[in-house]
């Protein structure tokens, strides 16, 4: 069933059911980490059923008027085959008198409810993020159409000097074509550039990505449909702290409670970790800053409440470790060894070694 | 020698003060202090008189007041009533002779009480103007009238003739009295006409035709044809006593014995607590009266004090009652509740009373500042001195945050609310003569809370029933709000075979059903009387319009040029 024939269906639920005198209810999956489970199988966190209803009360009304709008927002887009930034549904709301948003977290929010009700992503409900998707060097060729002919384009990522591929914002369309062997996906784009400026990629034979932090759902799905088509090896290398761990790789590898009714498809479960790990710090002997209370925090909820960390002993057995000696440590502090010794030693010695990675 | 020289110049220039040249210079202990309040203790007293003694008759009362202003700031008022007449040889003393009267010497609930009121209006209005006052009495049955034109004799306290006649008269029976006076009339919450108003609530059964000086009549129409049930009178009650009294009662009374004087002149005395009495205060019960000596009175007190003695009979209190209180406050307030209690009766150092209190709520009223108290003693409205009386301490020391309303310690509550404070009793204590503040017995106080906690009870579960129906409604309206939304959404998403008012319509519906029915507060009150209302406020300032004062502050400029 097309999308928009979907929405339409939903529509005419609750007008039946006004129809009917019997209070109208728009219902959608709770998208939390209390409603999510670790599936080892598929490799990704699954919804478990939890449903959040909106009605004719004081506390849900407003968006319950706000869903049916951003529903007929969607299906416009759709009819027209047009699209929206989530920016700019936001500012369309804006003629929706008291019913518009507020703030653009507001909007985003209900969107994301719609996605989850439909089960679709946001991309096939006419909804487009302004933010990239990240950025890629190294041993790739991505195959894309020209937006104005429709003429099949071929963009070399080893012929992007000391700049980079930018992965779009939506990236079902692409094709893609390599010979290399490994994805190494880095946190931070400073990182990045050190690899990309010493030729990493063609030393190791490798696409280098760089997340920029939490990925994008753009960028969780370029490296699963990368790493699927050409059946790749992932590793992922962040800093050795809990946001590194919790946020970051987690997101990539399992996607987030938020994002729950679409981790199917935005999830990368063959990645692996490779560092910074805690044993990582003590090992390369590396300059540390000391855990903040946030930081302990983190990690204790991180123990506590995340399905994927409590499925995984080797991550509790990690994060207890960096609880205990209570200090983190950035990728650039590999520098300490000499600028380079991340290209020469680190990594080469961490890829060959697979004791050293977490799950 | 020169001592005695002196002591005997001294002795020429002593001699007796009369009651009346007492009272000349002081005449504020009487309400007397200004022109304004003069004229309102004239009629007040000569209103009070003539209510009692139609109900002591069992004449439904029908008053007349009529202010003329003479100029000068003078004003001649004549109080005209249907009551039962004053017999001719009363008539001069009962009107020039201060602290002659029947009331002083019996207990039951009236509205005056010392028989000082109405000689004390003719003594101000003869010092002022010099003016005797004019009396015209008929008496049931009788052909013609009496006629007296009076004066006081200040120096000796007795009344001086100065005309007297018989004369026809229409009127089967009544009085009239008719005086010159040196007066300011002003409106008010302290004038005459709130006076008049406020006895017109509590006295539904009264008529009053008032002609202000402004020659406007206003009539106060009766309400019911019922006269209030009748007091009874009773005997005093031994812990009542004060000494000078019970010196007056043993110089009075027609006992022999004491025994008998205790058991003949006092309530709750049988022979029985008479020898206790007289035990405990070591006299012989067959000591007579007239013998009994100051010291011996004291005796007797503290004979007194020390006997249990059962509290005296309740039955000769006549409340209001709660519905006609409640009726008179309708009648005067368009608020959106009405409460009102009479409480069972109580007594204080030997007298019994009641206390009663009504309020209400919201409606017209105006949240911002205090609230309003309105204060009766025997049905008689008290204008002044409220700061002084014991129902203002009742009210400022009543909890009223509990019942919705704001109130800073030791200050009256703020809001929209007036209450209504009546205290009946055979013998009101009042701070002064003038009978404006109710003195602070710790029995009437307590009283009064309690009348007080009981309205403000059922006052705060409206408030608090109010609050939740607003707050029930503001969710209403929250949610109504956003079903435009729903409906124009339902038709972008499915067509135009959506009926976007009908939609509306629907979704309405379904909120009524699910919250239930929305109680309303609206202000229904079918008693209210608009003129009724205005009469007694402060006349409003008047008011000049924007143009008028944008003309003004150009004016300077223009001279200017």
């Amino acid at each position: 069933m097309s999308v928009g024939k979907q929405i339409k269906e939903l529509a005419e639920g609750i007008y039946n059911s006004i129809l009917k005198k019997k209070q109208p209810k728009i219902e959608s999956p709770l998208r939390s980490l209390s409603n999510v489970r670790y599936d080892e199988k598929e490799g990704y966190f699954q919804l478990i059923g939890k449903m959040k209803e909106r009605n004719l009360t004081v506390s849900t009304i407003k968006t319950f008027a706000q869903t049916l709008r951003m529903m007929a927002l969607s299906k416009e887009l759709i009819e027209k085959e047009d699209i929206a930034t989530k920016r700019e549904a936001y500012y369309v709301s804006k003629n929706w008198n008291e019913a518009r948003f507020s703030e653009q977290p507001e909007s985003d929010t209900v969107m994301d409810d719609v996605e989850a009700m439909l089960g679709v992503n946001r991309e096939q409900i006419g909804f487009i993020p302004e933010e990239k998707g990240g950025d890629i060097a190294g041993k790739l060729i991505v195959v894309d159409k020209d937006p104005d002919s429709g003429k099949q384009i071929k963009i070399d990522c080893t012929k992007m000097g000391s700049g980079a591929y930018s992965i779009p914002s939506s990236v079902e369309q692409l094709k893609f074509e390599t010979n290399a062997k490994f994805i190494l996906a880095i946190e931070t784009a400073g990182m990045f550039q050190r690899l990309v400026k010493h030729n990493y990629w063609r030393k190791s034979n490798c696409i280098l990505i760089s997340m920029g932090g939490v990925p994008t759902r753009a960028c969780r799905r370029f490296i699963r449909r990368l790493s699927d088509d050409k059946n790749l090896p992932v590793y992922v290398f962040t800093d050795g702290d809990p946001y590194g761990f919790g946020s970051i790789y987690r997101t990539l590898k399992v996607g987030s409670g938020n994002a729950a009714h679409i981790n199917k498809f935005f999830c990368v479960p063959r990645a692996k970790f490779i560092g910074i790990t805690p044993d990582d710090i003590e090992h390369y002997k590396l300059p540390t800053h000391p855990l903040k209370d946030v930081d302990l925090k983190k990690i204790k909820d991180l123990i506590k409440n995340d399905p994927f960390i409590k499925h995984h002993k080797e991550w509790q057995k990690a994060l207890t470790k960096m609880a205990k000696i209570k200090v983190r440590a950035e990728q650039q502090a590999l520098a300490k060894w000499g600028l380079n010794y991340v290209i020469d030693k680190y990594l080469p010695d961490k890829i060959k070694d697979q004791k050293t990675w977490l799950p | 020698m020169a001592s005695d020289n002196i002591a005997e110049q001294m002795a020429s220039k002593q001699r007796d003060i009369s009651v009346a040249s007492f009272f000349e210079k002081n005449r504020h202990l009487l309400g007397f202090d200004n022109k304004r309040k003069a004229l309102l203790t004239v009629i007040k007293e000569a209103v009070d008189n003539s209510i009692d003694a139609c109900e002591e008759a069992d004449i439904l009362p029908e008053i007349s007041v009529e202010l003329i202003d003479l100029g000068n700031d003078r004003y001649r008022v004549i109080i005209e009533d249907n009551g039962p007449g004053i017999v001719k040889k009363q008539i001069p003393p009962i009107f020039a002779k201060l602290l002659y009267g029947s009331k002083f010497h019996k207990l039951s609930q009236s509205r005056g009480q010392q028989g000082i009121g109405i000689s004390a209006a003719v003594m101000y209005s003869q010092l002022t103007t010099g003016k005797p006052v004019r009396i015209k009495s008929k008496v049931k049955g009788k052909p013609e009238a009496h006629y007296y034109e009076l004066h006081i004799d200040i120096a000796q306290n007795k009344p001086e003739i100065i005309k007297e006649e018989t004369m026809g008269w229409e009127k089967e029976h009544g009085v009239r009295i008719e005086m010159d006076m040196e007066a300011s009339y002003q409106g008010g919450v302290q004038s005459v006409d709130n006076y008049l108003k406020e006895t017109a609530i509590v006295n539904p059964h009264i008529t009053i035709i008032y002609t202000n000086p402004k020659a406007d009549q206003t009539i106060f129409a009766r309400a019911i044809d019922v006269l209030p049930k009748k007091p009874i009178e009773i005997k005093p009650h031994p812990y009542g006593l004060e000494l000078g009294m019970l010196m007056r009662m043993l110089k009075d009374t027609d006992a022999r014995t004491l025994q008998s004087f205790l058991t003949n002149d006092f309530s709750r005395v049988g022979p029985g607590t008479a020898k206790q009495i007289c035990e405990n205060a070591a006299l012989l019960p067959s000591t007579k009266p007239r013998d009994v000596s100051r010291e011996m009175a004291e005796k007797l007190m503290e004979g007194i004090k020390n006997t249990k003695i059962i509290s005296p009979p309740t039955d000769c209190i006549s409340p209001i009652g709660d519905v006609a209180l409640e009726t008179g406050l309708k009648k005067e307030i368009n608020a959106e509740f009405f409460c009102s209690v009479t409480r069972p009766p109580s007594v204080y150092r030997g007298n019994p009373f009641i206390v009663e209190a009504g309020l209400a709520y919201g409606g017209e009223q105006t949240a911002e500042g205090s609230i309003t108290v309105m204060r009766f003693a025997n049905r008689v409205p008290l204008l002044y001195q409220q700061g002084a009386c014991a129902t203002n301490k009742s009210v400022v020391q009543t909890k009223w945050k509990s019942y919705g309303l704001s109130q800073s310690s030791g200050s009256l509550p703020q809001g929209p609310l007036t209450v209504v404070i009546h205290i009946a009793s055979v013998w009101v204590p009042f701070t002064s003569e003038s009978k404006e503040a109710i003195a602070h017995y710790p029995e009437i106080i307590k009283e009064i809370k309690l009348a007080l906690q009981d309205v403000g009870r059922k006052l705060g579960s409206y408030v608090h029933k109010k609050k939740r129906i607003h707050a029930e409604s503001k969710k209403r309206d929250y949610i109504k709000m956003y079903i435009p939304h729903v409906a124009e959404a339902l038709q972008e998403l499915i067509g135009d075979s959506v009926d976007q008012e009908k939609v509306k319509e629907l979704l309405s519906s379904i909120l009524e059903e699910e919250r239930g029915e929305l109680q309303s507060v609206k202000v229904v009150n079918d008693e209210y009387d608009e003129e009724l209302a205005k009469i007694g406020k402060e006349p409003k300032e008047s008011q000049t319009t924007l143009g008028e004062n944008e003309e003004e502050q150009k004016a300077p400029g223009a001279e200017e040029k």
